[in-house]
């Protein structure tokens, strides 16, 4: 058997592959993650799931996380049920919006072919 | 069929009141059909000018009116461009009158103003059937404002009627750019695909500068030119509504696929299926194409029947949220503050859940039940800390006794701690059902 060739792998924090917003409505939060470019969005697609997205935000407990795919956007629109803390007119938090839970969102990890590298925006670490 | 330019001048309560002039200036500047939008309330807005109009009948309207209307009213007028904005808020027949009185102080003729009636779902009529629609959840509450979205058309009557201003209280958000849409090119009512792209034409609209540059910038990873003096959007509608989204030359901010894309999916569900009293729109396979500096446009977007019902909010008084502040710097800063708030805790036992923030350490991203704070290891390298308290209660002296023990942190807290601040304020809460269409009877009237 010949070894399979590797391409060397960069992980890299998804903000730098792509961006986002939150929107709210009630106790539903909507994170939207947009690649950076094309090319990037196989990836992110790929990686960035429901599961993973839950696992982030597990301390606020939400009951739901449903993906939606638009590879013609190259984005994805994450709906989270109940994770505001009972949103705008309930919740303590000083942002009852959650209007910052993109950039939690976008602190999430993604490995990226180093060929792909170029693509990515912002700082290197 | 001429294209129509839509700008828009306004996207919250509380947006900057000079965005309009350069929006107008464009728009004059364009020549050909064009309308000027506010959108100026958000789900909670219209409660509180409730409240503001039981204290005075005249009130209840957008407080900014003035600010936002006078330096554009006489442009728009003698250039017949029309403004639609749901800045009439829980009055609407209120700020139609002050729009008139603004325009003769400001020596105009008077303009053509009719008021959108309807939305107002808090009457007798229909207090039996949201009773049986939300049950327990608002029993025994008191009710502020029940209001129904409604959607384009009695907007696009008025202007087919000849009104040069249109003054709506609740409507959707997208609807204020479908009205003009509609009046302009005489689509169906069942013209779903136009109707589609003229609402999402509005929803990239309805938040002003946000897809303009606004709420994007993130230097060295986002870059805006010109945050402080941004443009606000103008669209350019095409008979078959599909939109190119722009801004007035010269202003700051960016319109790219990205600040386009970050709006299109703002405070949208499923993507095939955005809800609004027009239509249902679908932009599972919308396309955003940047067509030249600042110019992007939208195609692709769909467009199916809209639903046999319309969205009603209703807000009732909920009790009173207290909040108090207090800092900590220098030397074990993090410990004098969490120590603060351990103290708090036993003070306010018994008066429900208190939430703790260490502002600088974690925050906002936490949990009302503090599993977020509880697992950041304490730090001793933090040298400024403000510590943050809040509890809601239905009772305002129980409230009241946070901002007290915060106060006393003064004396009785831990060393160095000091610019207490503390705010007490009542709370509204707000639930909604889905009423069924033929119960909300929506329509204009001209102002005599």
């Amino acid at each position: 058997m010949s070894k399979p060739t590797t391409t060397p792998i960069v992980t890299v924090p998804l903000w730098r592959a792509a961006h986002g917003r939150t929107g709210d409505k009630g106790n539903r939060s909507n994170i939207s993650v947009i690649a950076w470019h094309p090319s990037l969005y196989a990836a992110i697609a790929e990686q960035i799931t429901e599961a993973r997205v839950a696992q982030q935000f597990a301390h606020r407990r939400p009951t739901r996380v449903a993906r939606h795919e638009l590879p013609n956007l190259h984005a994805l629109n994450f709906v989270i049920d109940d994770v505001l803390d009972g949103g705008v007119n309930d919740a303590l938090n000083l942002d009852s919006h959650g209007k910052a839970l993109s950039f939690l969102l976008l602190e999430l990890e993604l490995e990226l072919p180093a060929s792909l590298a170029p693509l990515l925006r912002g700082p290197e670490p | 069929m001429e294209t129509l330019r839509i700008g828009c001048a306004a996207g919250f309560s509380g947006d900057r009141t000079d965005a309009a002039g350069p929006v107008v200036e464009a728009l004059v500047a364009a020549g050909g059909p064009a309308a000027l939008i506010f959108e100026t309330l958000a789900e909670r807005t219209l409660a509180l000018a409730q409240l503001a109009r039981r204290r005075d009948p005249s009130a209840g309207y957008e407080p900014l009116l003035d600010a936002l209307l006078a330096p554009v009213l006489a442009p728009c007028l003698r250039h017949g461009i029309r403004i639609v904005g749901n800045f009439g808020a829980a009055n609407p027949r209120g700020a139609a009158l002050r729009i008139r009185a603004l325009a003769h102080e400001l020596g105009l003729a008077a303009p053509r103003i009719a008021l959108i009636h309807g939305d107002d779902v808090s009457g007798p009529e229909h207090r039996d059937a949201l009773a049986r629609l939300l049950g327990a959840s608002i029993a025994g509450r008191e009710i502020v404002s029940a209001n129904a979205y409604l959607g384009a058309e009695p907007i696009a009557q008025a202007l087919r009627a000849g009104a040069q201003i249109v003054v709506a209280g609740r409507v959707a958000d997208p609807s204020l750019a479908v009205g003009p849409a509609l009046a302009h090119f005489g689509w169906a009512g069942d013209d779903w695909d136009r109707i589609a792209r003229a609402t999402m034409a509005g929803h990239l609209l309805e938040c002003g500068a946000q897809v303009t540059g606004g709420y994007y910038a993130d230097p060295g990873v986002k870059d805006v030119p010109g945050l402080a003096r941004l443009g606000y959007p103008i669209a350019e509608i095409e008979a078959d509504g599909t939109c190119v989204i722009g801004k007035p030359a010269g202003s700051g901010g960016i319109v790219d696929e990205h600040t386009v894309k970050e709006q299109l999916l703002y405070e949208v569900h499923d993507p095939r299926a955005y809800l609004t009293p027009d239509v249902v729109a679908d932009i599972g396979a919308a396309e955003v194409q940047a067509i030249a500096a600042d110019r992007v446009r939208l195609g692709g977007v769909r467009g199916h029947p809209r639903t046999g019902t319309l969205k009603v909010n209703v807000c009732f008084e909920s009790g009173w949220l207290a909040e108090g502040e207090i800092s900590y710097a220098g030397p074990r800063a993090e410990a004098r503050a969490r120590l603060a708030a351990q103290v708090l805790r036993e003070r306010l036992a018994g008066l429900g859940a208190l939430r703790a923030d260490l502002i600088g350490v974690a925050s906002i991203f936490g949990d009302d039940g503090g599993q977020w704070l509880a697992a950041v290891p304490p730090r001793d390298d933090v040298r400024d800390v403000r510590l943050r308290v809040a509890l809601r209660h239905a009772d305002r002296a129980s409230a009241e006794r946070l901002a007290r023990e915060v106060t006393a942190l003064y004396t009785c807290g831990p060393a160095g701690g000091g610019g207490v601040r503390t705010a007490l304020r009542p709370t509204l809460g707000t639930v909604s059902c889905l009423l069924p269409r033929e119960q909300v009877r929506a329509g204009f009237e001209m102002l005599d």
